[in-house]
């Protein structure tokens, strides 16, 4: 590494590239475009959950000031426009496949949720938009509402031709095997575990301006979303019909994801439909409350478990019967979540001989629910190691010996676990010891005992996960009944002074890519971050790209990147040799150098960049000039980061409050790029998942109406509920990425909330209290405590 | 429709607004500095603080007109890429922002926080932002940030 640069590379922690536009408000958001001449439209969303609609009257809607258009369902009809499509499809256990019923971006002839889009009024602000949906007349026959998901199955009919309101019924393992391996068992662990129903809750509201120019006969939608490709090609293809190359997507700064900007949604299309119509560019912002009604909800599953132990505490098989609930429609990544997402999983850390599961995807009259942060994982996670505390806890066994005996050991890597995956490398005792060694595990019960005479409760649990991540390869989603390919493109285009510009298909919505990818080039290529730019987030700009979810950005989209700066220095040596009069076999590339071997006779990368672009001397008969390289990179397997993370509360009796008084955790994300953003994001992840299980619930009452629909209702953390984190890293780095980096952006969510509800258990169980569901709100925790306390009085 | 006069990062304006208009509006429509976000419309998030007469105000809760003869301060007013207030400085130090969807508000109220507060604990810091909400980081580095650019401010 050159002077001066040594500390910029792969595994330093450099400050964000990205930074100060943010910090001095030069931030360039969706909301902060506006076009000229443009028009404001307003959604009338369903009020009802589940209703026919008789009639819209939007006549005296029409005639109000500033109105443009009104446009209902009719109109899309009448237009051929198409609906979100789902990106994913699975087998039902009896050969047929997932039910797809149709979507459509405004309402046709029947409501599904409260927040269905209903009617569309665009008008010359958004005040008179909102002004004149009071004049619109709906009427509507109401049907009986479907949301509890237990029943769903007997709930009056959603959608037409499909039995029992369910999408899919799936399942993945040996149903016999498991049978035999829970009758055969020493003991058999059972258990009930409800994932609660979150909502992701990105700062930025969704928002889209969309605006067509008549000469071009294009269409340019900025849009909040965390794969603009993706977008171009169902909005485009699927929805509206035109040419891709006639639809640019600019995904410009966006204010967080995690999960909820991956889909298409109704607004954006309606946007990009319309304003052709009306020559004029139209513009959309969500508010909250907006957001809260029609973003993808996230989880909410109730799994049984059967977790079977043999007299020597190993397991020797797990059976788990999981309904999903999706909503009143499919999203596009709602199928895959809760099945290939979430029942691949469930082997964890452990070695589990055989096991079976069954998912039954259903509809109710909710909002569509997809991935939220971690997708399918936290969700798998959540059941697997509650009921790892279960089962210690009925044996009398240290939860953290009972995860360690059964752990896969370490030299049995790649490891083929019984439900598909195949782990490539692994070490999971050691970040389980480090994690327990920074929380100080062994001098727990005199913590305990200490708190005691304060008169709190404080327990400790933990969570050992594994996460699979940078879902891929694309051959084997496309035979699980994926619909897209999962690779990634980059292009590497070094300018003649040598500085370079890298194209990712990737989208950064505040992981820091434009940082980390940047260490990753001038790693390679021996240059200072400094000349390297970042480019992201734009159809027009990159060849194509699946955008950034289910961490896949650094281990599909960064190994993409190294795999087209591999081309260019490979192209260098070509050009280095020929004007080194050397031969190629005997060039190397070191430190921003080409070298002959053995020799001091050397070509820097700029010289070569710049004979490149100026061939005057320049082996022609074999290359053409210029310094680009495109790299398209699906790679062999997921990556499969692991940790533990324990948590340590507190909890006062008098009130039930559960206050976080220590958190630890040790990750294995494989190599590290940028340390300090790594860290960022595990901190971010334990939020949501601490979030998750003490604080935040989407609640939806009989009649379907969504009672947490803003922020006075729905609990987010804030700063004040949430302790600061101890983080440490092992590393076994992946064995299929030249980079060897695996993922962190779900690790956190994914490991808290089991860890934190096991700490919540710990802390009462000397009252005899044995569950706990999230979130453990100090109402439902005071309750359990007295409770606890009158039958032991009893 | 009242015309009001004001003060803005410095500069006088003098606009005719709807009685209506929020602040947050006014800023960010009329005059162009988007730098305020809005993040819910029930103001709890925190995105849209702006200090009107060196006071942290949810700016999504005050009219424009209301702001009449004050000296309003925002994100653009603090500091810029070449010169970074210490508190923008002190988040982008630690890594106190992701996505930077709150970071404008976060900053604003994190800095009438140290200006009354020189040298605040742990606890302190996560009270007094407790009107801001940030959905990424954790708000682990954002604490960190603030307590060191207390010491720098003076502490
Ligand atoms: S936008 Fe003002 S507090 Fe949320
Ligand atoms: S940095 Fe994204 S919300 Fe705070």
């Amino acid at each position: 590494m050159p002077e001066g640069i040594s500390n910029e590379g792969i595994g330093a922690s450099v400050r964000r590239k990205e930074d100060k536009k943010f910090l001095t408000g030069k931030g360039r958001y969706t909301d902060d475009i506006s076009r000229p001449g443009q028009l404001h439209a307003y959604f009338i969303r369903s009020d009802v959950a589940h209703a026919n609609i008789n009639s819209i009257d939007t006549s005296a809607a029409a005639k109000a000031d500033g109105v443009v258009a009104i446009y209902t369902g009719d109109d899309v009809a009448a237009d051929g426009i198409g609906g979100p499509i789902c990106g994913w499809v699975v087998p039902n256990r009896d050969g047929t496949s997932t039910h797809e019923p149709p979507h459509p971006i405004l309402a046709q002839g029947k409501v599904r949720y409260v927040g269905d889009h209903v009617v569309a009024i665009v008008a010359e602000t958004l005040e008179q938009a909102k002004s004149a949906a009071e004049l619109v007349k709906i009427s509507y026959e109401e049907l009986a509402p479907v949301v509890d998901l237990a029943a769903a199955s007997s709930g009056a009919q959603i959608h037409d031709g499909m039995a029992e309101n369910r999408y899919f019924d799936w399942e993945l393992g040996d149903e016999a095997g498991t049978e035999a391996a829970l009758n055969a068992a020493a003991r058999v662990i059972k258990l009930t575990v409800r994932n609660n129903r979150l909502i992701p809750n990105a700062m930025e509201p969704r928002a889209a301006v969309a605006e067509y120019d008549d000469i071009s006969e294009t269409y340019t939608l900025y849009t909040t979303s965390q794969n603009p490709h993706l977008t171009r090609l169902v909005i485009g293809a699927f929805m509206l019909n035109i040419p891709e190359s006639k639809l640019h997507v600019v995904a410009p700064d966006v204010g967080g994801g995690f999960g909820s900007k991956i889909y298409v949604y109704p607004e954006e299309a309606v946007c990009t439909w319309v304003c052709k119509k009306l020559g004029r560019p139209v513009k959309w912002t969500a508010d909250r409350t907006q957001s809260f009604l029609s973003d993808a909800h996230g989880r909410d599953h109730i799994n049984n478990v059967q977790l079977a132990l043999d007299e020597n505490n190993r397991i020797t098989g797990l059976r788990v019967d999981t309904l999903a609930n999706l909503g009143g429609y499919l999203s596009a990544f709602a199928v895959v979540t809760p099945t290939y997402l979430h029942g691949t999983l469930l082997s964890g850390c452990y070695d589990i001989p055989v096991i079976y599961t069954n998912v039954k995807g259903m509809a109710t009259t909710t909002a569509p629910v997809d991935a939220y942060r971690g997708a399918g994982r936290p969700e798998a996670t959540y059941l697997l190691e509650r009921t790892m505390d279960a089962a210690a806890h009925e044996i009398g066994m240290d939860p953290a010996e009972f995860r360690r005996l059964n752990f896969i050991p370490k030299d049995a890597f790649p490891y083929q676990t019984a439900v598909a995956l195949q782990y490539d490398t692994g070490d999971y005792e050691a970040p389980l010891d480090r994690a327990l060694e920074m929380i100080d595990y062994k001098n727990f019960e005199a913590r305990r005992v200490e708190a005691a005479k304060r008169g709190k409760y404080r327990g400790i649990g933990l969570s050992s996960y594994i996460e699979a991540c940078g879902i891929a390869p694309s051959a084997v989603v496309g035979a699980l009944g994926g619909r897209v390919g999962l690779y990634e493109s980059a292009v590497v285009r070094v300018d003649p002074t040598g500085t370079v510009n890298v194209f990712t298909g990737t989208h950064s919505h505040g992981q820091g890519h434009v940082t980390t990818f940047a260490q990753i080039v001038a790693d390679k290529l021996g240059i200072p971050i400094g000349n390297v730019e970042i480019i992201h987030g734009d159809t027009d700009r990159i060849p194509f790209g699946m955008g950034s979810y289910g961490s896949r950005s650094l281990a599909v989209g960064g190994a993409a990147i190294s795999k087209a700066v591999d081309k260019v220095i490979e192209k260098g040596k070509i050009i280095a040799a020929h004007l080194l009069e050397a031969s190629e076999a005997d060039m190397e590339f070191r430190d921003g150098k080409f070298t002959v071997a053995g020799t001091d006779n050397e070509k820097s990368f700029g010289e070569i960049a710049l004979a490149a672009y100026v061939p005057h001397n320049y082996p022609m008969d074999r290359l053409e000039p210029g310094l680009e390289e495109t790299a398209f990179y699906d790679p062999l397997n997921f990556t499969y980061p692991a940790g533990t993370h324990v948590a340590e509360v507190e909890i006062d009796p008098a009130t039930g409050v559960v206050e976080v008084v220590d958190w630890a955790c040790c990750d294995d994300f494989g190599n590290l790029v940028n340390p300090m953003i790594v860290e960022g994001q595990v901190h971010g992840g334990i939020a949501q998942g601490i979030g998750q299980a003490l604080l935040e619930n989407a609640h939806y009452d009989e009649h379907g109406q969504l009672l947490t629909a803003s922020y006075m209702d729905y609990c987010m953390p804030r700063a004040d509920n949430l302790p600061s984190f101890k983080v440490d890293y092992t590393v076994t780095p992946c064995t299929h990425n030249d980079l060897g980096v695996k993922g962190c952006g779900e690790a956190g969510a994914i490991a808290s909330p089991p860890a934190l509800i096991n700490a919540v258990i710990n802390a009462l169980s000397p009252l005899g209290v044995t569950d706990m569901s999230m979130p453990a709100t100090p109402e439902k925790v005071w309750r359990a405590i007295n409770d606890a306390q009158a039958s032991a009085a009893e | 429709m009242p015309q009001i006069n004001l003060k803005v990062n410095g500069k006088e304006e003098q606009r005719t607004v709807p009685d209506n208009t929020l602040l947050v509006d006014f800023l960010r429509e009329t005059l162009g500095l988007t730098g305020t976000h809005v993040g819910c419309d029930t103001s709890q998030c925190g995105a849209c603080v702006v200090h009107v007469d060196g006071v942290s105000v949810k700016s999504c809760t005050m009219l424009a007109a209301q702001a009449d003869g004050c000296d309003v301060t925002t994100i653009e007013g603090i500091g810029t890429s070449d010169n970074l207030h210490p508190m923008q400085e002190a988040f982008h130090e630690h890594h106190g922002l992701q996505c930077g969807f709150c970071t404008p508000g976060m900053v604003m109220s994190a800095i009438e926080f140290v200006s009354k507060n020189k040298n605040p604990s742990e606890a302190e810091i996560r009270d007094a932002l407790e009107g801001n909400i940030c959905r990424c980081t954790g708000y682990h580095n954002i604490v960190k940030a603030v307590q060191s650019a207390a010491q720098k401010m003076g502490g």
